[in-house]
């Protein structure tokens, strides 16, 4: 290597990242399983149940991948955080 | 433009709308001042746009809307919109409506994969996905591969946003079944302007014109949906009348006409295609362009939450599909023949105030400019980085690298303009077919790349052409029931058995498991790994970390600084 390879984060904590990657799961996982939606009954406003159902996937596809952003993002902040916060000390003194 | 284009209007076959035309042709002029004035916007101040950085990537400062327009005018083109009602129009939902848990199942694989590209990408100056291949890599052969994948995959897709334009132009009554030049003049001159300004402003073009373009789409679809289902007595009447329609059957095979609620026989079908599309999507060089332009390493996270309204809308507007069957569209075209492209146009023209109609094939037709330009871009910096810079002229300076890949980019859409207009329009379906399938098997070497080390290079290579042959031998071998032509689909049996999925998918397994055996093979064989420029810590990099470039400089001792770049 030509150049140290100097962390850019700190350790993880595995909590969010267990939990974001168990909601993007699903989000994959459940709208792919077709026997549980290809059906006609019961029908909104006239809409087939395999129509809307995977239409109302989009929005909460949409929330479990917001949740995850929210999550994922606090703890790479904390992670820069424990590393940069260590350099600035160093150079400080 | 009205002056070239309103003496072609006097053709027999088909009546003109003039004030929809006129709509067309000012937002199409709009469209290009903003075109040409988008080289002025945020543009850098010392090097202008004489960097990769700045003409292909729009000077990779994109902020959280900026993304979500231009990735939103990227994923969702034109043909999505003229062929995904189409397929629901003409077959149903298998062919059509699995678009939607295909751009659901897209963004949680976003969020997961493209953040670390990014980081990567940032810190390595990388600018299509070859080049991350390449240096985590370091073979010449894969590189090449999977730059030549990208480029090839591109061209039809290129090709096929003309294919939405000229849907457009047929309905409005422009266009000749009598004369092939006349009929695609004004195809021709849209463009010719569509190739000048995305010469002059580069990414920064399609970025502005997506404000636009989606502004129009949601306008059209969302009056339309509310409109039309009132207009025709309901949701109820409308599936009914697809329903009927689907269930029927078809003289030709004997076979109902398409499938309205998958039966068991076809959950393979749906769920792979879905999967298998959303896996390629961003394997794409033009999604990556859209990536890598962006700000921060989170800003592709953040639009992986906002993006699914975009879904949303596509899964509306494929119902339009059915709208049309129980309006009783006719697409006819020029030759008299029925052509599903025009559906979607045909209803809007057919149930629309003509203003309104022609606000909707506007939206269409600057819909197909956008992913044409950064498609172009796109494959145009693959050529520039992958294949001129890394096998013709290595020494290439930032400056070399826009020029080339300024004139590689109008020479590949004019290459996509002579292929749609001297080709039969079937040809660019079936290698856009073919594309899908092929772009699929860069996955290996790309994803498995941002995560580990562990595959050896060779094996990725000879995995990625196992795939590409499996994949177009069972693509030509599909035929198709009424014309008996080969490239009939995208969906066959997996072999030895008779569960029905997309080929790429097969493919994909096919090509992962040839990458794994092989790697554990060339590793007891002790064959040279390549030298791997990246480190940890760069794919976890944000945008405040220096790139390598300023590593190398802070700690000049450290190396030569050769082999970084």
């Amino acid at each position: 290597m030509s150049t140290p390879d100097v962390p850019t984060r700190g350790p993880a904590r595995p909590g969010p990242y267990i939990v974001a990657g168990v909601l993007l799961a699903i989000a994959i996982l459940v709208p792919l399983f077709v026997p549980a939606y290809s059906m006609d009954k019961p029908r909104l406003g006239g809409m087939p149940f395999f129509y809307w159902y995977q239409m109302l996937w989009v929005p909460i596809t949409a929330g479990m991948v917001g949740i995850s952003y929210r999550l994922v993002t606090k703890e790479d902040r904390r992670r820069r955080e424990a590393v940069r916060g260590a350099r600035t000390e160093e150079r400080e003194q | 433009m009205s002056g070239l284009t309103v003496p072609l209007a006097a053709t027999p076959d088909r009546p003109v709308n003039g004030i929809a035309l006129t709509v067309v042709v000012v937002l199409f002029a709009l469209v290009a001042v903003l075109g040409f004035f988008a080289a002025r916007w945020r543009a850098g101040k010392e090097t202008g746009l004489h960097s990769l950085d700045e003409w292909g990537l729009g000077g990779r400062g994109f902020g959280t809307w900026v993304t979500w327009f231009l990735l939103g005018g990227d994923l969702y083109t034109a043909y999505t919109f003229v062929a995904v009602p189409a397929a629901m129009w003409a077959t149903g939902a298998v062919s059509g409506f699995f678009a939607v848990p295909y751009t659901i199942v897209l963004y949680p694989i976003v969020f997961l994969l493209m953040s670390r590209l990014w980081s990567v990408s940032h810190r390595h100056g990388f600018v299509t996905p070859a080049d991350f291949v390449g240096g985590r890599y370091g073979s010449r052969a894969l590189t090449v591969a999977v730059a030549l994948t990208g480029i090839v995959a591109t061209m039809p897709y290129i090709a096929l946003q003309l294919v939405g334009i000229k849907a457009v132009l047929t309905v409005l009554g422009l266009g000749s079944a009598q004369n092939v030049l006349l009929t695609d003049l004004p195809l021709i001159i849209a463009f010719v302007v569509l190739a000048a300004y995305t010469y002059t402003s580069g990414l920064r073009a399609p970025a502005l014109i997506a404000v636009v373009k989606d502004l129009l789409i949601y306008l059209a679809v969302i009056v339309a949906v509310i409109y039309l289902p009132l207009k025709f007595g309901g949701w109820d009447n409308i599936f009914g009348a697809a329903q009927t329609k689907l269930d029927a059957i078809s003289p030709a095979t004997g076979k109902p006409t398409g499938v309205f609620i998958p039966g068991a026989a076809s959950y393979s079908a749906y769920w792979t295609l879905a999967l298998g599309s959303a896996m390629a999507l961003f394997m794409y060089p033009h999604s990556v362009t859209g990536v890598l332009a962006t700000k921060s390493r989170n800003t592709i996270r953040k639009n992986a939450a906002v993006l699914p309204l975009y879904s949303l809308m596509l899964g509306f507007l494929a119902l339009l599909g059915y709208a049309a069957i129980s309006a009783g569209t006719k697409p006819i075209d020029l030759n008299g023949a029925v052509n599903p492209q025009l559906v979607v146009p045909q209803l809007f023209l057919d149930n629309f105030p003509a203003w309104f109609a022609g606000i909707a094939l506007a939206a269409i037709a600057i819909g197909a400019l956008v992913p044409a330009a950064i498609m172009s871009i796109a494959a145009a910096n693959l050529f520039t980085r992958n294949i001129y810079r890394d096998l013709i002229r290595p020494d290439a300076d930032p400056k070399q690298e826009a020029k080339v890949s300024k004139i590689a980019s109008l020479v590949v859409k004019f290459g996509a303009l002579i292929f749609v207009i001297g080709m039969d329009q079937s040809a660019a379906i079936n290698m856009q077919l073919l594309g899908g399938i092929w772009i699929l098997q860069t996955f290996p070497a790309i994803v498995a790349g941002l995560y580990t080390r562990w595959f050896h290079r060779w094996a990725l290579f000879v995995g990625w052409a196992a795939g590409i042959i499996y994949g177009t031998v069972a693509a030509y071998n599909v035929v198709n029931p009424v014309t008996k032509a080969n490239f009939g689909g995208s969906i066959a049996a997996i072999p030895g058995t008779n569960v029905q999925v997309y080929i790429a998918v097969v493919a994909f397994a096919i090509n992962l498991i040839v990458a794994a055996v092989l790697s554990l093979v060339f590793r007891a064989m002790k064959l040279p790994d390549g030298k791997d420029i990246t480190r940890n810590s760069d794919y976890g990099a944000d945008e405040n970390d220096p790139k390598v470039a300023e590593l190398e400089r802070e700690y000049p001792l450290g190396g030569t600084g050769r082999g970084i770049l």
